[in-house]
């Protein structure tokens, strides 16, 4: 028998046990949770694409008939669809990160168990979901006739920046909930306000010049305009060109730092205590 | 009815299981000083707006010191206990070994992987079959996901699940679940394996068939950790056992000597109201017990209503004035179901062996049983009997009745009334 070596047992931490341990549990917990929504109603696939289409088809109505927003900008629909899948990824998985932990308690109380995970599994799955919606918006993009263009290459761009904040936010709401039970209702309200503070139903050239600075200090705006601009619109406006400037473009930038830096602060301190604290 | 005899003569060479630690294995958990504080909020501040409406209250903790200075080492391949009461802290000191809790001060280190064993079918998702449980479990437990994968059938031919591995979890029978949790647990194969009792409640063969795996991952080099409060288990099982009390480690030796500190920790105070020396003690231990049936043949199981021959072998640790034999019958939730005491009106010398033999009559309804002895002095020497000598389980069998605990003669028949004219 080999002589083991004995090592400090590090406690409870965000990636207890390694890399390969948390990657490995990441990959078997999303790929279930993804597994028991398809495969667990009667429909599977159709309800995960039938919300953001039902929303699709609610606004799409509401812009062009009501407001006629939509006869003004080009490939209307079809930006809207897109905008609409992108930002329900961002909402479907912080909202449920925030009870992801408190729900996965039986692990984290009685198993060794790293607790990044939890949070990174929930985006991970809505991820899958996002996938497959792109999948039918893709579609949409070429029957509604836009033309492809070299800046789609580009799109892994935007995708990774939006992963990286969803990721990031749902750290913070998942590792704050424990301690603080009402980050559940403010985030509700406070991610629907987001939804209205990004440029998903409307374009951002239609926005007046005060609200425009303001929508612009949400670091999701800059995303959603580089994707209408790579993937549907080339002759829509820029991040820079709709801040006015390069240099109004640091504020949202720098936010989104922030938000990266605080969610690894926030979690890694929350982290061994958590299990204390279900 | 079994009565005590002192035997003139040593009768077989069966030695108690009393195998002394092995110095030379390699250390494979080390605990210095270890110290951990739970901070109890006084009164629980949980929303935002409890906190804003009251933003000068500093919210007051409670610190309630769980585990002061804790130290301890584990060799490869002992079968270690930590008993304490409720409350003790021997819980918490699991979940420290298990990097679930942070300790706050002091240093733990562990050799090779250790897997936590708290409660059966952690994890356990009801929407997914059998088999993505399993390896879910699996990658919980510790191993690689190409482990889990590898084990995955041999897993299933352990839990016996036959067809129903590709069924979802939430339509599986209580006792399939418990099957495919037990599986899951054994496959998990790790150096260290950390059990909490809780796991072995329920179902007596279940527990039965846990430590008889216990047993096993231990001859196979493994080490085993067990938190326990009851300490016919440490004496029956363990090799070497911790007693925590209060936080504090009080007791880290030989299991006979923890089982006597635990005793006289718990059990002193009530004593020693009554008025009378509360002296704990070892008194005796079990050279062998045997079942027979009634043709003296020995046995392990016995069917309802045939009565047991119960025949003890003990050698006194010291001298003892008019021993009294305190025989228990549980049944598997832990309940004494009868016993009976037997006094010897003799002096046995230290060294010298008693045997306790004779015909118990079987009332018990089908099921698993412990018998338990307890030996003390008389009671003018005020000793309590510390050690209570699991002398063996039994499993009683049968179609009879099986309602209640105990099944008793019954002479009891309806008839149709006569009618009468008055």
């Amino acid at each position: 028998m080999s002589t083991p070596e004995l090592r400090d047992v590090p406690g409870p931490s965000a990636l207890g046990g390694g890399w390969r341990r948390s990657a490995e549990l990441l990959y078997v917990i999303a790929v279930n949770d993804f597994k028991k929504t398809y495969f667990g109603t009667a429909l599977g696939y159709i309800w995960s694409l039938a919300r953001p289409l039902m929303l699709f088809g609610v606004l799409l109505a509401v812009f062009t008939q009501v407001f006629r927003v939509g006869s003004q900008v080009p490939h209307y629909p079809v930006l809207l669809l897109f905008n609409i899948v992108l930002f329900g990824f961002f909402q479907e998985a912080t909202v449920m990160a925030v009870s992801s932990i408190v729900s996965q308690e039986g692990v984290v109380r009685k198993t060794q168990f790293p607790r990044l995970v939890i949070p990174l599994a929930v985006v991970l799955t809505a991820f899958f979901n996002l996938v497959l919606n792109l999948v039918v918006v893709f579609i949409f993009v070429l029957a509604f006739g836009v033309t492809p263009m070299w800046t789609w290459l580009l799109f892994p761009v935007v995708l990774g920046l939006l992963i990286t904040i969803t990721t990031a936010v749902s750290m913070i709401v998942a590792s704050l909930y424990p301690r603080y039970r009402d980050v559940a209702i403010i985030w509700t309200v406070f991610s629907t306000v987001l939804f209205y503070a990004t440029p998903v139903l409307y374009p951002i050239e239609k926005v007046p010049e005060t609200l425009r600075d303001i929508i612009l200090l949400n670091p999701l705006a800059p995303l959603f305009l580089l994707a209408r601009k790579w993937m549907i619109d080339p002759d829509a406006p820029s991040p820079s060109a709709a801040a006015g400037s390069t240099l109004h473009l640091l504020a949202p930038i720098a936010l989104y730092a922030l938000i990266c830096v605080c969610a690894v602060w926030v979690f890694r301190r929350e982290a061994p205590r958590i299990a204390e604290q279900l | 009815m079994a009565n005590p005899t002192i035997l003139d003569d040593d009768i077989g060479s069966g030695q108690a299981a009393e195998s002394a630690p092995n110095t030379d294995a390699p250390v494979v958990i080390d605990v210095q000083n270890v110290s951990k504080t739970f901070r109890i909020p006084e009164q629980r501040i949980d929303t935002l707006k409890e906190r804003i409406t009251h933003p000068l209250s500093r919210i007051g903790y409670r610190e309630l010191q769980v585990l002061r200075n804790i130290s301890f080492d584990v060799r490869q391949g002992e079968f270690f206990a930590i008993a304490g009461r409720n409350g003790s802290g021997k819980s918490t000191l699991l979940k420290i070994l298990a990097s679930i809790y942070g300790q706050d001060g002091g240093r733990v280190r562990t050799a090779g992987r250790v897997a936590p064993f708290i409660e059966l079918g952690v994890g356990f998702n009801p929407e997914l079959t059998a088999r993505e449980n399993c390896v879910l479990n699996g990658v919980l437990m510790g191993l690689t996901l190409r482990e889990a994968r590898r084990r995955l059938d041999s897993v299933l031919d352990f839990a016996e699940l036959g067809d129903f591995v590709d069924l979802k979890l939430k339509n599986y029978s209580s006792g399939m679940m418990v099957r495919l949790a037990f599986a899951v647990m054994v496959q998990a194969d790790a150096d260290v394996m950390l059990i909490d009792e809780v796991l072995a409640v329920g179902d007596a063969a279940f527990a039965q068939k846990c430590m008889d795996v216990f047993h096993q991952r231990r001859q196979a080099g493994k080490t085993v950790v067990l938190v326990t409060h009851d300490m016919t288990t440490v004496q029956e099982l363990c090799d070497r056992a911790m007693v925590v009390h209060d936080g504090d480690l009080v007791f880290l030796g030989d299991t006979q000597q923890a089982a006597m500190q635990y005793y006289r920790l718990n059990f002193a105070p009530v004593r020693s109201q009554e008025g009378k020396d509360a002296v704990a003690t070892i008194n005796a231990r079990l050279i062998e017990a045997t079942l027979r049936d009634p043709s003296g043949q020995p046995i392990d199981n016995v069917e309802q209503d045939m009565p047991i021959v119960l025949d003890a072998v003990f050698e006194a640790a010291r001298e003892i004035d008019n021993p009294i034999f305190v025989v228990q019958v549980l049944n598997a939730e832990g309940l004494v179901v009868f016993g009976f005491s037997r006094t010897l009106e003799e002096r046995v010398a230290a060294g010298q062996r008693v045997r306790l033999a004779g015909e118990i009559e079987n009332r018990l309804v089908p099921g698993r049983y412990h018998i338990d002895c307890w030996i003390r002095r008389d009671r003018e020497h005020g000793d309590m009997a510390v050690q209570g000598i699991r002398l063996r389980d039994v499993v009683v069998y049968g179609t009879g009745p099986r309602s209640g605990i105990f099944n008793v003669r019954a002479d009891v028949t309806p008839a149709i009334e006569p009618e009468s004219d008055a």
